[in-house]
């Protein structure tokens, strides 16, 4: 909570503060748990309901920790145009990552791309995403 | 010693230019670290005295140093895909470090914000309408009319914003100018804050952007004392694509949901906290330096038509050279993605083309004679948005482009208008009915036998595909936002050139 604290006071003064002190609290605690909701409302003399409304309209903020390591692979046109479809229908399963989807990561003429954390992967083939996976399970 | 210069933009570091840089340092050379020349397909590039060799892995190094390489490609400057270029935006893409001030200096950095503040507010407005600089984020509207329009408006507060939310696939000029030249969009975004009276400026940068997000971060802070009174500030996205919108941007900005606001009023009046609000993208912001250093005739001296000025196109997807490749307007779609492009990499026969991101038409070969010019491509049912081209060979399956483009929508739609929001959906399931009917794989076939005004018999072919058509219409009338009113280019295109793959 006195974390918390810390975060919300290091945005006073900034104009529209709630994404930014939403992005601290994501990465510091991999989501944005109803006691910080109720929190920064209070702070932010917002609603529980129009922090909520914030928090679930973006992608990149959740309400409950995810138990698996992410790989965001790149889905868009330029990988598909690339073959990332038949590169995900022929991934094995590991059982303790999760493969999500994201749009462009801007690097579409060296794709199938994928971001893992904020490092970059391009150029992938079933080898090297294969090999990839397999750090993280 | 030997100087090595690599790039350190996202695209190099995920082709393996780290290693590349390390294996260099480790035999002894001196490693520099420098912007893209954008030949994306030859990264990681490394330059020794102004010799390319590229795409090295580590365990090349040892025959490039004793100059036995066959990854050897002569003289950069020369090479065809650089020598052809016009690089205004991009002229220190591949020769300057970015976050080094001095560089920058020295290679033209900061002529233009000096020009301004000489020439004051109204005359820098007037160099700017005069050399034509249209919106280079996709709409296209003339620069010069929006920043009069905020200039003239009376507020005790005005904003810069700079969009950065690049979402469209095949764009990535945006975060080339942010992670290769950093200062050139600061510089930009200051002159614009002189010429319109604004003390504040944001860059609103997408979350999937972390080199972008640092590299500009940094940037801001080591130019702080040369830019001010201006201030400049970035802040990060959260993952929505409809944030790329301007207004859906100024909600996000404000700490909203980044729902798209009815215009008017104009951003220009009330645009960030109500304030009057210039809503530039990228690469608008960083043409204004040039104009402003060389001249706006100098800039409006090169393009087509209406079209003024330079265009940094943007080669991806199954291309054989893609990169960014900066050109006055007015040269082929063919010869962009047949000559400058090398056509597939696959080898393959193009088949489909698609000009502007996820919301822009797929163009067939039959159509490679379209000059890119603005007016050329609205005139085709196209547009160029963002100057993104992805090329697609022969396996491509258009339908299920179309039911990409309907499905991207419906997931992305921030939901404040009705054909947008409902019409993607309604799209989808269309489609995939078609689909079906054709034998192809549908993921998700509905016919809501359950509704009571549900239609009891099923609709001919020819009926389906007028519906998906007039549903296409209302979207593109009805919705609010460039997502809802874009998203039918992609799909009627594609059943418009290629409707043998929705089964008619």
């Amino acid at each position: 909570m006195e974390r918390l604290e810390q975060i919300i006071a290091s945005h006073a003064g900034r104009e529209g503060p709630l994404l930014p002190i939403l992005h601290d609290v994501q990465a510091e605690w991999g989501h944005v748990s109803e006691d910080a909701i109720r929190a920064i409302a209070s702070a932010l003399n917002l609603s529980r309901a129009d922090v909520h409304g914030v928090v679930s309209f973006y992608h990149d903020f959740h309400e409950a920790p995810e138990p698996h390591a992410v790989v965001k692979l790149c889905r868009a046109e330029a990988c598909q145009a690339r073959g990332v479809e038949a590169l995900v229908a022929a991934l094995p399963d590991y059982p303790r990552v999760k493969v999500e989807a994201i749009y462009c990561l801007g690097l579409c003429s060296v794709g199938p791309n994928a971001m893992i954390g904020s490092k970059v992967h391009a150029r992938l083939d079933a080898g090297k995403l294969g090999a990839l996976m397999e750090t993280l399970a | 010693m030997t100087v090595v210069r690599i790039s350190d933009d996202a695209l190099a570091i995920a082709c393996g230019a780290d290693d590349v840089a390390d294996a260099f340092a480790k035999a002894g050379c001196s490693v520099e670290r420098v912007s893209s020349w954008g030949m994306q397909w030859l990264e990681p590039l490394a330059e020794i005295d102004g010799m390319g060799f590229g795409p090295l892995e580590a365990s090349d190094i040892a025959r490039v140093l004793d100059g036995t390489s066959a990854k050897a490609i002569g003289r950069i400057e020369e090479h065809p895909f650089i020598a052809k270029q016009q690089r205004f935006t991009f002229a220190r893409a591949g020769k300057t470090r970015p976050l080094s001030l001095d560089d920058y200096a020295v290679n033209g950095g900061w002529q233009g914000l000096a020009k301004a503040r000489e020439i004051g507010g109204q005359a820098t407005i007037a160099q700017v309408t005069e050399s034509g600089l249209r919106g280079r984020g996709g709409a296209g509207f003339p620069a010069g009319i929006k920043w009069t329009t905020v200039a003239n408006a009376l507020a005790d507060q005005k904003y810069i914003v700079c969009n950065a939310d690049e979402g469209d696939s095949a764009t990535f000029a945006d975060r080339m100018v942010m992670e290769g030249d950093p200062f050139m969009l600061i510089e930009g975004m200051a002159i614009a804050g002189l010429a319109v009276g604004a003390s504040k400026g944001y860059v609103y940068i997408r979350s999937e952007y972390p080199h972008a997000i640092a590299k500009m971060e940094a940037a801001v802070r080591a130019s702080a004392h040369i830019v001010t009174p201006f201030v400049a500030e970035v802040r990060v996205g959260a993952g929505a694509y409809v944030c790329g919108e301007e207004t859906s941007l100024l909600n996000s900005l404000e700490g909203k949901r980044g729902e798209v606001r009815a215009k008017p009023p104009l951003p220009a009046l009330e645009g960030l906290f109500g304030k009057p609000t210039v809503v530039n993208n990228v690469l608008t912001l960083a043409a204004v330096p040039w104009i402003m250093a060389n001249g706006a005739a100098a800039y409006a001296a090169v393009g087509f038509g209406r079209s003024k000025g330079t265009m940094p196109i943007q080669l991806a997807g199954n291309v054989k050279h893609g990169g960014l490749f900066e050109i006055g307007f007015g040269v082929t779609l063919g010869e962009l993605v047949m000559t400058i492009g090398g056509g597939t990499e696959s080898g393959r026969p193009v088949r489909a083309v698609q000009v502007g991101g996820p919301l822009g038409a797929y163009h067939p070969p039959a159509e490679f004679h379209l000059p890119f010019d603005y007016e050329a491509f609205a005139a085709n049912d196209g547009l160029i948005g963002h100057a993104g081209l992805t090329v697609f060979d022969d396996t491509a399956d258009m339908s299920a482009q179309a039911r990409f483009a309907m499905n991207f929508c419906a997931v992305e739609s921030c939901g404040k208008c009705t054909p947008c929001r409902i019409g993607s959906t309604r799209g989808v399931e269309l489609i995939d009915r078609i689909r079906a009917r054709s034998g192809r794989a549908a993921d998700k076939v509905e016919t809501l036998p359950q509704m009571h005004n549900a239609r009891r018999a099923p609709r001919s072919l020819g009926d389906e595909i007028a519906l998906l058509e007039d549903l296409c219409e209302t979207m593109k009338f009805g919705s609010l936002c460039a997502l809802g009113g874009f998203t039918p280019y992609p799909v009627l295109s594609a059943l418009r050139h290629w409707p043998e793959d929705f089964g008619a």
